[in-house]
């Protein structure tokens, strides 16, 4: 049987306050002075309902990395984060290029319980950029694959890449790239520029991304696909974005939490909690990505939370992994980023880390946010709080983050996953009550 | 001074410090018995991930001199190719009680994770990682030029008034990197010479100006004239054409090496590439200060491992 829960006075993304009535997985009334008899009672005064945030870049590195994370830890990390659904990056061993790992995937975030856990699929076998993955059955197969990515690496064959645009329309996919053009990047430690040169660190063109941005606009265009672009990071991207949509191509891009509050000067330290990809560019781009954020230009925020072990950072810059963990921390960093400075309203983060990111992967109960009748995935959120990250903030398996002994605004108190608490004062509900509670529709 | 990572934070006045305790060093490196006691006690370990046979026996002479117990520990491998990590090492010269590390390393920074990672408690000397510094080299070249242009009067003096063209691969330098910092920080001016391909981007933010041509840049008259080593590598990957094209370019030849002005030296940090970036002339020369180089570098590294082992480190500061 699934709980019932009464939220008493949360705000609204419009203003005002609000009673939640949360019945059998959906959200059955709104409005003021609610109760139910054995609901469990949220006091929610103050509190931002957000609904639940949705990301579309997550490394969950099950199978094959569950040294760094699972299914498991990473949904546990991610509703700590006041997600409740998250797209899993298909390069796992073995890769998420056929139906059985992608099913397998998609189970075990069924089995796991905390949030929706939507597999991306490969565009190419092994990621390997030489042959097609098997889309389709990827698409018809349990885990109905929507979105579909060799991120961590580009899908740089051109002739592949249009393949792939063209393919994935029969089944309403989405290609995300990986925009990052080989051959410009080889060895590449960091962004390539005035820091770069004196730190001796082999550079990360921002060209090498907004190629590769350019080409497969201009692909989507000419075979007439939408496509998405992962983890924008430079000034010039944003432009190439911006000018695709004024010539009304189908295209959407994402930007990071971190892009969007951290700059490469932090490298000086050597500190490879700070090595990522792609990476942390000028402060210039920073202030680009939030306006593009802001106008719309980039459609949604990711986080692309990719855990490592310790030994993959307590190293030399040049040994250690790419990759931060992030989901915890997201909506902090998008506050101290974007909302506080200005650019985005709380309406405008739970258009971008919400619906729209739901929207992009064909996942279905985003639609309308918090309103009766809709799925009850939400997030109660304190924007008045502040707090020091430390590793116990860290939900995932790994604490590979870069905001570690930082200050960040706000908290997540609660989220509500298909109208199940995962997330209680700030804590974690344990899984076997989660389990207990049961589906929300049988 | 607590470690010695590069030479871009140095100013005028701690680099001039630590030539002039090199200049005390290059006495006792002309007496009878080249030995001092200063660092009786101490050891010192020459970390090297990476061969270089003629930076490794030039610490190790140096901490010799100082009487310091030295430790050589040619490290195979790295985090990259799954040999010992830099932790697990760090921490093993720590538990052996190393009060100074000399690391070479492959990764550039690797140095600075050695001295802030809190793994080991030793004092870190930088001697040469990846493609970012090689302070005691700069500061050997500084001495080299010092001594070359002052000679007794040499204490004291910074290299206000001098000119310095550094020519060759500065993309891949860590030799260049410290000394464009150094040398400007001691007020020579310096030019950097090089094909387009393998100038770094931001150059034009250093303190420095930029030629391609050597030949123009030699049309100015120059004190020094420093060549870079060209890595075989670097022949197969673009960045020039052929071997003799750059030779012809960007070459210290014969007869470049007869326009230069009377006074004007030749530097180069070893090793040569005869008949590529330097002709068996020029680096034959009277002019040429290759092996002066080397024997300064002794003097160069007692006065770095003196000032980091000397005194319990009351210079923290």
């Amino acid at each position: 049987m699934s709980e019932s829960i009464v939220v008493k006075g949360a705000r609204l993304l419009g203003g005002g306050a609000t009673d939640l009535l949360v019945r059998d997985g959906v959200i059955a009334e709104m409005g003021s002075g609610l109760s139910e008899g054995g609901a469990r009672v949220i006091d929610a005064a103050g509190l931002i309902a957000l609904p639940g945030l949705v990301d579309l870049h997550t490394h969950l590195r099950e199978p094959g990395f569950e040294q760094s994370e699972t299914v498991l830890t990473g949904s546990r990390a991610a509703a700590a984060g006041g997600f409740t659904a998250v797209h899993a990056m298909a390069n796992t061993s073995p890769v998420a290029d056929t139906a059985g790992v992608v099913e397998q995937v998609a189970s075990l975030g069924d089995a796991a319980g905390y949030v929706t856990v939507r597999p991306v699929g490969a565009v190419t076998v092994g990621l390997n950029g030489e042959a097609l993955a098997e889309i389709g059955a990827m698409a018809r197969s349990r885990a109905a694959v929507r979105v579909f990515s060799d991120d961590g690496k580009c899908v740089s064959d051109p002739l592949l890449m249009r393949r792939a645009l063209e393919y994935v329309k029969a089944f309403d996919g989405v290609i995300a790239q990986h925009a990052q053009e080989p051959r410009l990047t080889e060895g590449a430690q960091m962004n390539e520029g005035i820091v770069s040169s004196e730190l001796g660190l082999a550079g990360w063109p921002a060209v090498a991304e907004e190629a590769i941005i350019a080409r497969d606009v201009l692909l989507a265009e000419h075979v007439g696909s939408r496509v998405h672009i992962c983890h924008l990071s430079t000034a010039g991207s944003v432009e190439v974005v911006r000018w695709a949509k004024s010539r009304g191509i189908a295209v959407t891009a994402e930007v990071t939490p971190h892009h969007l509050l951290l700059d490469e000067e932090l490298v000086r330290s050597y500190d490879a909690r700070y090595k990522v990809n792609p990476p942390l560019r000028r402060a210039e781009d920073v202030q680009a990505l939030r306006a593009g954020l802001a106008d719309g230009t980039i459609d949604i925020v990711a986080t692309d939370h990719a855990p490592h072990p310790a030994e993959d950072k307590d190293c030399e810059w040049s040994g250690a992994a790419f990759g931060m963990v992030g989901l915890e921390t997201a909506l902090s960093v998008v506050q101290a980023s974007v909302v506080d400075s200005g650019h985005l309203d709380w309406a405008d983060v739970a258009r971008v880390f919400s619906r729209i990111p739901a929207e992009i992967g064909r996942l279905s109960g985003y639609e309308r946010g918090i309103a009766v009748g809709a799925e009850a995935n939400f997030t109660l959120y304190d924007d008045t709080a502040s707090r020091v990250i430390e590793k116990g903030d860290l939900r995932g398996k790994s604490t590979n983050s870069p905001y570690l002994s930082l200050t960040l605004p706000g908290r997540v108190v609660t989220t509500v996953h298909s109208g199940r608490a995962t997330v209680l004062d700030g804590e974690l509900v344990d899984p076997d009550v989660l389990r207990s509670v049961g589906g929300p529709r049988g | 001074m607590r470690h010695l990572l590069s030479t871009r934070h140095l100013s005028r006045d701690e680099a001039v410090a630590i030539l002039d305790v090199a200049e005390d060093m290059a006495d006792v490196s002309t007496r009878e018995i080249k030995k001092l006691p200063a660092l009786r006690g101490k050891t010192v370990v020459n970390l090297f991930f990476e061969d270089s046979t003629r930076t490794r026996i030039s610490f190790e002479a140096a901490a010799k001199r100082l009487s310091a117990d030295v430790i050589n520990f040619a490290a195979k491998g790295s985090s990259v190719s799954k040999g010992e990590s830099l932790k697990d090492t760090a921490q093993t010269l720590a538990a052996i009680g190393a009060d100074a590390v000399v690391v070479r390393h492959g990764a550039s920074g690797a140095p600075q994770v050695l001295a802030t990672s809190g793994w080991i408690d030793a004092g870190v000397v930088n001697a040469g990682d990846g493609t970012h510094e090689h302070p005691t080299q700069a500061l050997l070249d500084a001495f080299t030029i010092r001594r070359r242009f002052f000679g007794a009067d040499a204490r004291g003096r910074d290299l206000a008034g001098l000119s310095v063209v550094i020519v060759g691969d500065v993309l891949h330098s860590r030799v260049a990197r410290s000394n464009a910092w150094l040398l400007t920080t001691l007020g020579a001016e310096v030019r950097l010479v090089a094909p387009p391909t393998l100038l770094p981007v931001g150059v034009e933010t250093w303190p420095v100006t930029i030629d391609y041509s050597l030949d123009s840049a030699l049309a100015t008259p120059t004190d020094v004239v420093m060549m870079l080593r060209v890595q075989a590598e670097r022949m197969s990957a673009a960045f020039f054409p052929t071997a003799r094209e750059y030779a012809r370019l960007w070459g210290l030849d014969d007869e470049r090496l007869a326009r230069l002005d009377e006074g004007t030296i030749v530097m180069h940090p070893g090793p040569m590439n005869r008949g590529l970036e330097i002709s068996s002339g020029a680096a034959d020369s009277a002019r040429s200060t290759v092996l002066e180089q080397v024997s300064n570098g002794v003097s160069v590294r007692m006065a770095v491992l003196y000032l980091l082992l000397s005194g319990e480190r009351e210079d923290l500061a």
